[in-house]
């Protein structure tokens, strides 16, 4: 019981220090990567390569003056920030990070809180982070803000359905709904991207518009809304909705290399999860983790400074009319192909079920690239040849 | 630190308890729309978590998923979208308002305390252990789900009939003003 609530206890605040560190860090190397994709320099100055420039943002953000706006619905206006941002680390807690860790008072698994239903617990928690936006919006009392709340939460509320969608394809394959389960069958048979690729599409994007980055950052649209909810925030309160966004962004890309890349599973290899655990197991998955979780954040960066914003009636038509029926398709004919191998010929998930899923996922793939194509890139330059 | 650990479990379930009793209160005792409904997230908060001491984990989950992540959502939405102001004329303050009030209140309160001396039918109590074993068999999700799809399947589907229905209703009230 004492081991357990210390070695808990310890997990928390480093977790927690990892993903404050790690967003102040994010909202560098946006700014970076942004200035390296458009051939300029970036913030440089403060510390070598720039690096301390997130702790004089952070400073300047303490020290700014706040402002209330008169007419705001103060508590609630108080309370909106800590509510956006407050949701995107609990989702963390479920997640495992690297292989247990032994020590001399037993084993310690790697995660805040192994929950058995840890998985629902990510979509239940998440689906709370649209309070803080939609308040925000509400009790600035500013038409834009509000505009920019309820964009928001029409938005998340409509890729739930379909981010939720496409993990039941997970869950149905996983046959479980605990994270560490989820983990230990992708090192078994293969990572759920090559046999549910499909699933893996459909889940990226919805995390794209859920976390409100472009090109779906439509709640903040500058050009039509000011900053959108967070237009009547000052100092160190707007600075927490960035934190909130950044750290969904953390919470999102974990959770894709959680749900669809083995986690903090070491490809090629069953060196790392099988045989006893050691630390330099740990600290090696860890490492994993964090190049596959970092590998989504930089690609997040890279879709904001490549890609132009969709228009509001787009988002909506592409999350209700294209994302969601699709994937309910796609979600009957993967279950009926699970259910052929598994209940009919009774194949376990190994590599030749991953494989042969891959193969079907494949050719859904290519139906689905040929479909959303409309006669525009791919089909257009080769009617384009025949003619 | 004894004491404590044998008594953990009450002492969460008063925490969350508690709460919650103040968080309804505060629910409904708010003149402004917006505070209450959120008082109410409170009060679903509350209960996920006396889900959770019940070790019904999967419940809570749902609780807050659809509850406090769903509804509430649309119900602040709708809220917001009809500007309710700062509380209506109507309010419910007058004598027989607190009279009704009163002999509910004390009505519940009789309820309870009978309730509480009564042993559950023998028909509905399981023996003890039955859950535990059910669940580690089947795991949570699948000690609700194995029910609902198995030996209540036909009323399940039957439910979510009604709520396509309610869905259609819906649309055609709105279709009417547009």
């Amino acid at each position: 019981m004492t081991f357990f609530l210390v070695s808990s206890i310890i997990k928390i605040v480093v977790v927690f220090t990892a993903i404050m560190v790690g967003v102040a860090l994010l909202t560098l190397a946006e700014r970076r990567i942004c200035a390296w994709m458009q051939d300029r320099l970036g913030p440089n100055r403060v510390g070598p390569q720039g690096l301390l420039q997130p702790a004089a943002d952070g400073l300047k953000n303490f020290l700014k003056e706040e402002t209330y706006p008169a007419q705001a619905d103060f508590w609630t206006f108080v309370l909106a920030p800590a509510l956006s941002f407050t949701p995107a680390l609990l989702t963390f807690a479920v997640i495992p990070f690297a292989a247990p860790l032994p020590t001399q008072w037993g084993l310690v698994p790697m995660v805040v809180a192994d929950l058995p239903v840890g998985f629902l617990y990510i979509l239940a928690i998440s689906s709370l982070g649209v309070y803080g936006i939609v308040l925000a919006g509400w009790s600035s009392n500013n038409k834009y803000a509000l505009l920019g709340g309820l964009r928001a939460s029409a938005q998340m509320i409509s890729y739930e359905i379909a981010m939720g969608m496409s993990t039941v394809a997970v869950l149905l394959l996983a046959g479980n709904v605990t994270l560490s389960q989820v983990i230990a069958q992708q090192q078994q048979g293969g990572w759920f991207v090559i046999s549910l690729t499909l699933a893996f599409l459909v889940f990226f994007i919805s995390a794209l518009a859920e976390t409100n980055r472009l090109p779906f950052d439509l709640p903040e649209a500058e050009g039509e809304l000011i900053a959108g909810y967070h237009t009547e925030y000052s100092a160190m309160k707007f600075s927490m909705f960035y934190i909130a966004e950044y750290s969904n962004m953390v919470t999102a890309s974990a959770l894709m290399a959680t749900l669809f890349f083995g986690g903090w599973d070491i490809p090629f290899t069953h060196w790392d999860d099988t045989g006893d655990p050691s630390v330099l197991k740990t600290l090696l998955t860890l490492v994993v983790f964090c190049i596959k979780t970092g590998a989504f954040l930089f690609t997040y960066i890279w879709i904001r400074w490549t890609l132009p914003r969709f228009r509001y009636d787009q988002l909506m038509a592409l999350g209700w009319k294209v994302l969601l029926p699709s994937t309910l398709v796609y979600l009957t004919i993967m279950a009926t192909v699970i259910w052929y191998l598994h209940g009919h010929l009774g194949w376990a998930y190994d590599r030749p079920m991953a494989l042969t899923l891959g193969a079907a996922n494949l050719v859904l793939l290519v139906a689905a690239v040929w479909g959303l194509d409309r006669g525009r890139i791919v089909s257009g330059s080769v009617a384009r040849r025949a003619a | 630190m004894a004491w404590l650990t044998g008594h953990l479990t009450v002492l969460v379930f008063w925490a969350f308890a508690g709460v919650a009793i103040v968080s309804a209160a505060m629910c409904v005792t708010r003149r402004n729309p917006v505070a209450s409904a959120l008082w109410l997230v409170v009060t679903l908060f509350q209960l996920a978590g006396l889900f959770v001491v019940l070790d019904a984990q999967f419940l809570a989950v749902l609780q807050v998923l659809v509850y406090a992540g769903a509804i509430m959502v649309l119900f602040l939405f709708v809220i917001m979208l009809l500007n309710l102001g700062q509380g209506g004329p109507h309010d419910f303050k007058g004598v027989i308002g607190l009279g009704v009030g009163a002999v509910l209140a004390v009505l519940l309160l009789l309820q309870l305390s009978v309730l509480r001396h009564l042993e559950p039918p023998a028909a509905i109590a399981l023996p003890p252990g039955t859950m535990a074993a059910q669940q580690a068999h089947d795991g949570l999700v699948g000690t609700v789900a194995r029910p609902l799809f198995d030996a209540y399947l036909v009323p399940f589907e039957i439910t979510s009939l009604l709520l396509l229905a309610a869905i259609v209703g819906a649309v055609v009230l709105a279709m009417r003003k547009l």
